[in-house]
């Protein structure tokens, strides 16, 4: 059996220990579980995204001192958010591959004694599932199949785009999540706009415009009776679990889709019990297929 | 975005080679205004003013005032679908963050990037994580949260020409 590596340097970003902890409780359970070893970064700057739009330059520096780091660890960087990880991988391919600007954010980094060498990848987590992992690995630590849910992928766009940077499955028809998600025992339906942006980075500019995005995707998941709405980066959850009432409450309409983290629902298909895997503290309930798994048979 | 005729007056023609030389603006007069990137845009399906497309030709034209002072530059969700889709390679979503950048050197920097700013500088975090959220860590079992080297990260940002802006502005 080929022996990728299983240990990596756990990049948190801010949203998720900020106001997304499901998503790293239930990862970091999974992820023990599939024998991935995670070390805490030994100090932590924001990946520089967030500041990509005033001050490109900023961003570089931020994400190049992140994996300066990484490499002074010798490790490679997994991520739960898709935002890091995207960033990372971008300064990492811009940095290695010219010298110019290589040298240019290395005099920034010299001020704190750190240089970047390019040694280290960084992945986000379905990456790592995916690749290092492996699905059969995935399937084989399913103990109790998912077959009674019904449930709907999505993507998010850093994750898939830009294509030229990120290069991981397809963005005009990614299979990754679905074929995780199938991996579980569940359902993945098949609805419209799938790969359609949740609408998060336009928060705070036009609430407006980013409700009626996450409201649009809410609709197409509904029209398909999808029990559940699985996503894997922390922003786009926010904007369909956390909003979800009140997007309800502007548009006047009814969802009540409870939205989960992948982890989540590899986790009950693993048979770790919910409290574990912080269905608490998901905003929408998701007591009935919480309820439905439950009372399904073990049946390996 | 205005509607009103462009006057030759306010047309600044060294502002495409200005976009062009930075990261992400270099492809900008390739494009030959097809309107995928409108057609395709997310954000343009629910606002009545984002137009990717008229973006661009703005820039194209050195419309530098009428590009960099208004609001909807800020709308782009930075999906990149715009960029993937673009069928002259025009990295569509580089080139609104490139006017962006610009805009910001005026001085239009919306409220939520310096805020941002200042948190990243005090904690390495771009959010204010309370001190009840380090707490909660502890008892769901969760290692603690690997903190911010201020010293070390503003060392790094010194001689950023962005940081002195914002700094002067933040407080």
């Amino acid at each position: 059996m080929k022996m990728a590596q299983q240990k990596f340097l756990m990049f948190l970003g801010c949203a998720i220990p900020y106001r997304v902890s499901a998503f790293e409780i239930s990862a970091r359970k999974i992820l023990g579980k599939l024998d991935v070893e995670l070390v805490e970064m030994p100090e932590f700057n924001c990946c520089g995204l967030p500041l990509d739009p005033v001050s490109h330059e900023m961003m570089l520096i931020l994400a190049a001192r992140n994996l300066a780091l990484a490499e002074e660890k010798g490790l490679n960087i997994i991520t739960l958010c898709p935002g890091c990880a995207g960033t990372l991988k971008k300064v990492n391919k811009m940095l290695k591959g010219d010298k110019a600007l290589r040298d240019e954010i290395n005099c920034h980094l010299k001020e704190a004694g750190l240089q970047f060498k390019g040694t280290v990848d960084a992945k986000h987590f379905m990456q790592v599932l995916i690749e290092d992992v492996g699905l059969e690995k995935i399937k084989k630590s399913v103990s109790k199949p998912l077959a009674m849910l019904k449930v709907a992928e999505h993507n998010g766009c850093h994750i898939l785009r830009p294509k030229e940077f990120i290069g991981f499955d397809d963005p005009e028809d990614p299979k990754t999540l679905k074929t995780l998600i199938e991996a579980t025992g569940a359902t993945c339906l098949d609805y419209m706009d799938e790969t359609e942006c949740c609408g998060a980075p336009s928060v705070g500019v036009s609430d407006k415009v980013a409700l009626q995005l996450a409201r649009d995707k809410l609709n197409h998941v509904k029209n398909v009776d999808a029990q559940a709405l699985i996503t894997i980066c922390p922003f786009c959850h926010i904007m369909y679990d956390t909003n979800e009432l009140r997007i309800e409450k502007m548009f006047n309409e009814v969802y009540g889709i409870p939205v989960l983290h992948y982890p989540q629902l590899l986790g009950l298909a693993m048979s770790i019990p919910p409290e574990e895997l912080a269905f608490n503290e998901l905003r929408v309930d998701s007591s009935k297929i919480l309820k439905q798994v439950c009372e399904a048979k073990t049946n390996v | 975005m205005t509607e009103k005729s462009v006057k030759a007056s306010e047309i600044k023609s060294d502002f495409k080679y200005k976009i062009s030389k930075m990261h992400g603006g270099e492809k900008l007069m390739r494009c030959f205004q097809c309107g995928t990137c409108t057609s395709d845009c997310p954000v343009a399906r629910f606002s009545d003013t984002y137009r990717p497309r008229q973006i661009i030709r703005m820039a194209q034209l050195g419309l530098k005032d009428r590009v960099l002072d208004s609001d909807t530059l800020w709308l782009c969700a930075a999906c990149f679908t715009c960029t993937d889709r673009c069928p002259q390679d025009v990295e569509v979503a580089s080139v609104i963050r490139v006017l962006r950048n610009l805009a910001a050197e005026e001085g239009h920097i919306p409220q939520v990037f310096k805020d941002q700013c200042a948190s990243i500088l005090e904690s390495g975090y771009a959010y204010k994580i309370p001190e009840l959220k380090l707490k909660k860590r502890e008892s769901s079992g969760l290692p603690p949260l690997p903190k911010g080297n201020p010293d070390s990260l503003c060392k790094t940002l010194r001689s950023v020409d962005f940081l002195k802006h914002v700094e002067r502005k933040v407080e």
